[in-house]
């Protein structure tokens, strides 16, 4: 198995939250949704976690946050600014969501309350971590919609989330998760199935909320493109691991493993002057993730591989790590 | 290719034409008499070319999906003129539209909610077929079993539920539907969006293959402009319940002439550049 | 204003149903109230049917039906033959113990059933909510009259409380808080045995609704907000759950009048029950039909009362700007 020995010093800043060993189980039938995952977030950076459905992405998330059901088996350590995130209890674990660590989930027309304000939605997660009057809950409540850029910050305030459109929504559930200036924001999937004016909307008012405040942002999608002059450091999962982490420039210029080249190739190049380039066919990664990849001894992406070679099968590959700056889990990365 | 489709155009007739449709709704408050009107689609009007990917855009509420459904003949418009293989449907009944509805087939984006849960997949896949009386009996499994193979879909997952699926295993059972009628349109509302990247680009190379395969002609609805410049031969932009550009896709992506499309164009086209000053190895 | 004014149609058009079919089933019951009098030798039967004729009840039934709406318009609801009395005062006299009785009863169970739902929705498989089903499992399969029964033996036998009526005999002479007191006694055991019969269902409905509303996406997203327990049951579950119970709270409000005919029977509560079932048995015609009709609009006034708060609870039911 890898050991949990981690090295990396990318970052000069401070380490924020720190994870260790990380390991999710659902019970016998099920795979593992996360093995031995070690990550470093440190202050004030964006780290962008790629993967497809069934990485562990989501999985990663939700453990930070402790929202695991409950007969997730996990080990492992999340220190927080030196406390370990799990071995909290509820309460403990209530107190840093919302406040130090806030998560922005991925269709806020099903993540906000059908039945109440918007702005009531803001303010209590405001009463559920300050002391506050009312009347400073509003007040806050209406700075932080201001922040995210809206003008009529009245209407949106006693507005019900079906009276809202899709980007106002999504810029609400931003404005909820930084209302109480969290030290790390994560985002999982923000913006997944939106269309590209929306998509570059929320990413915008992301990267201008984070800058204002200074918090760390984990920003989880599938789609690479969006991590592109967004993201300082990229984070590829597959099969419940980490398979490649990077600063983002690296990554983008000279892809590793096998996977994030595959992923990148699927980018539309577009040339510029004349348009889109028609295709007759898509570079398509082949195959897909199974159950039983998750289970297998060697490598669990091998079997869609076009740089396998035997000891794929038969081994897992350790990490590597590259001056420094750079992991990659691959016998052949670089072929 | 664009340029071969565009001449294969003016030599064959157009599959479907639609003139002049307009739908609007009209929502009432339940205790005052006010009512809104909205005005889905405003006199559209567009020729879907046969044996090519024919692709609408827009942003959300546009009207895509409404025309789509018009098209289907899931919906019926308020005003206007549907011609499809030269006849004119838009106010056909039902009885009249029963036997067309095996040639114009639709894929939904979200299958899971399209599907029914109940069924295996190859029940799925067996329904329309019994339905439209195509096969009978063992006939019925085995053009199942064959359709699945079509899509992608390994036998072992014949007598799954919907719900066991993963998302792109689904979008296949999906198409798998729509195939086994053998339709001559398939209209494919945003069937892509909310996939994975990598299974998107699987999903689009199955598509391509089938339409290759079985000389289909698709109507693809999208808002994702990189997907549609990647595969559409003609593209129609649409805006307020109208098309507001239409042509062949070089053009209309190449050298837009609304503001609309320019719109759209640009904000894609902002990912885009974001990427490649990456791949160089600047920083944006 | 166009919803109110179908309801108000919706609402004629079954009070006249209900009252027309009320006569027409009374009229066909075989007897009248005069015929125990044909019983008397004393009486000729000349007299019972000059009374007869004198009451109106020879007349054709759409004449009669049309007599007592005419009346009903003006605020006279018929005679009772028996009590010798204009009917609308004796209704509304029973009437308002009824609604003392029902309220009270309706309130309670509510107000037990809310709290208790909730908390078991909370922890679905633990003690708390075994325990929760198996008593309300046990209370619906007690028929409402055992449950009555049961009570009053217990009361009987240890003398605890007063047994029958409303009100014990040196009522008046008692001062306020003494006829409060004695009020309350007499309330007891009626009113035990309505919240008893109704609380299983509430129960369930409160914990099924709150168990499917605790799915939903948004209460995990507000939970990663940090958003404490208690108000993430009573802030943001409860009144995304509300639809349904509003609905049963109508189905409450309608039965008011009506739904404790059997308790007040056997508890001797001076309500409209024993009113009705009096009535029913000596063909006290106008009574009868009386009570049928109170119970009918206050059915209408219910369920109207349910869509109202549905629309006003709901904000997805209000569109004010789309």
């Amino acid at each position: 198995m890898a050991s949990t020995s981690y090295t990396m010093t990318t970052h000069r800043s401070p380490s924020l939250l720190r994870i260790r060993g990380l390991t999710v189980n659902y019970g016998d039938p099920a795979p593992p949704a996360l093995q031995q995952v070690n990550l470093d977030i440190s202050r004030g950076e964006t780290v962008g976690i790629l993967g497809e459905s069934g990485s562990g992405k989501s999985t990663l998330a939700l453990s930070v946050l402790g929202l695991l059901p409950k007969k997730a088996q996990v080990e492992g350590s999340i220190c927080l600014e030196g406390q370990d995130l799990l071995q909290a209890d509820e309460s403990g674990l209530a107190a840093v969501r919302g406040d130090k660590i806030a998560m922005i989930f991925q269709e806020p027309s099903l993540s906000l309350s059908p039945v109440m304000r918007v702005g009531d939605q803001i303010a209590e997660v405001i009463r559920a971590h300050r002391k506050a009057t009312r009347e400073q809950q509003k007040q806050a409540v209406e700075a932080a919609l201001r922040e995210i850029g809206f003008s009529d910050v009245d209407r949106i305030y006693r507005a019900y989330p079906h009276q809202l459109s899709g980007g106002e929504l999504h810029r609400v559930a931003i404005a909820q998760a930084l209302v109480c200036r969290p030290n790390l924001v994560i985002a999982d999937e923000a913006t997944r199935s939106l269309d590209a004016t929306l998509q570059t909307e929320v990413l915008h008012a992301l990267r201008d909320s984070q800058g204002k405040l200074g918090s760390a942002l984990i920003f989880i999608t599938h789609n690479p493109a969006l991590l592109a002059g967004f993201a300082d450091r990229v984070v590829v999962m597959y099969a419940g691991r980490i398979v490649e982490e990077a600063a983002v420039t690296a990554f983008f210029r000279k892809p590793l493993h096998p996977y994030s080249k595959g992923l990148l190739q699927l980018i539309p190049s577009a040339l510029p002057y004349s348009g889109f380039v028609r295709q007759e066919r898509l570079p398509a990664i082949p195959g897909s993730l199974t159950v039983s990849d998750h289970w297998t001894h060697g490598c669990a992406f091998e079997p869609r591989c076009f740089a396998r070679t035997d000891s794929c099968r038969k081994e897992s590959p350790e990490q590597t790590e590259i001056e420094g700056t750079r992991r990659v889990s691959c016998f052949n990365y670089g072929n | 290719m664009g340029t071969d489709a565009a001449a294969k155009r003016g030599l064959s007739p157009a599959i479907m034409k639609v003139r002049g449709l307009s739908k609007r709704f009209v929502q009432r408050t339940p205790f005052s008499h006010k009512k809104f009107a909205i005005d889905a689609l405003v006199d559209v009007e567009m020729d879907i070319a046969p044996g090519c990917v024919t692709a609408l855009v827009g942003e959300s509420g546009s009207g895509k999906s409404t025309l789509a459904n018009c098209l289907a003949m899931l919906e019926r418009a308020d005003s206007g003129e549907i011609w499809f293989e030269g006849q004119e449907i838009s106010r056909w009944k039902d009885r009249q539209l029963a036997p067309l509805r095996s040639k114009i087939q639709m894929v939904f984006q979200d299958s899971a909610g399209a599907l029914n849960p109940r069924f295996s997949a190859a029940r799925i896949i067996e329904e329309p077929l019994e339905i439209q009386n195509r096969e009978h009996g063992a006939g019925l499994r085995g053009r199942a079993c064959e359709v699945l193979a079509e899509v992608g879909l390994l036998p072992e997952w014949a007598e799954r539920s919907p719900l066991e699926l993963s998302g792109g295993q689904r979008q296949r059972l999906a198409i798998g539907r729509a195939i086994g009628l053998k339709p001559a349109l398939l209209i494919l509302d945003e069937s892509l969006s909310g996939l994975d990247l990598s299974t998107q680009a699987q999903i689009l190379n199955l598509l391509l293959d089938l339409k290759q395969t079985h000389a289909l002609t698709y109507l693809l609805i999208s808002h994702d402009l990189s997907l549609v410049g990647q595969i559409a031969d003609f593209v129609g932009v649409m805006q307020h319940g109208g098309i507001v550009e239409f042509g062949a896709a070089p053009q209309v992506l190449g050298s837009p002439r609304h503001d609309e499309t320019r719109r759209l164009l640009a904000s894609a086209r902002g990912l885009e550049s974001a990427y490649r000053t990456a791949r160089a190895g600047g920083r944006a | 204003m166009k919803f109110l004014e179908r309801r108000l149609l919706h609402a004629i058009l079954l009070l006249i149903g209900a009252s027309l079919l009320c006569f027409l089933f009374s009229t066909l019951a075989p007897g009248s109230y005069f015929d125990e009098m044909k019983l008397n030798p004393q009486i000729s039967s000349a007299t019972v049917a000059a009374l007869r004729s004198q009451y109106g009840l020879d007349q054709p039934l759409p004449l009669r039906y049309e007599h007592w709406v005419k009346s009903v318009l003006h605020g006279e609801w018929g005679y009772s033959f028996a009590y010798n009395l204009p009917v609308r005062g004796l209704v509304v006299v029973r009437a308002r113990n009824t609604l003392l009785l029902t309220s009270l009863a309706a309130a309670l169970a509510w107000l037990i059933a809310i709290p208790l739902g909730v908390w078991t929705a909370s922890r679905p498989g633990q003690w708390e909510d075994r325990l929760s089903m198996a008593g309300t499992s046990f209370l619906l399969s007690v028929p409402e009259l055992v449950v009555a029964l049961g009570l009053l033996y217990c009361v009987i036998r240890t003398h605890a409380l007063p047994v029958g009526g409303m009100v014990s005999a040196d009522h008046d002479s008692l001062g306020l808080w003494g006829r409060v007191r004695d009020l309350s006694a007499h309330l007891i055991v009626p009113v035990a045995t309505l919240v008893l019969a109704s609380l299983p269902i509430l129960i369930r409905h409160v914990r099924a609704s709150m168990m499917e509303v605790l799915q939903a996406p948004f209460i995990q997203s507000a939970r990663g907000h940090g958003i404490g327990r208690m108000t993430l049951l009573f802030r943001y579950a409860l009144p995304a759950a509300a639809n349904p119970l509003i609905s049963l709270f109508g189905l409450s409000v309608a039965g008011l009048l009506s739904g404790s005919l059997l308790v007040e029977v056997i508890s001797g509560w001076p309500g409209l029950g024993p009113l009705l079932l009096e009535a029913c048995l000596s063909r006290d015609f106008y009574v009868v039909v009386g009570v049928v009709t109170a119970s009918t609009l206050f059915m209408i006034l219910g369920s109207l009362l349910a869509d109202v708060m549905l629309a006003m609870a709901d904000p997805r039911v209000r569109m004010d700007n789309v």
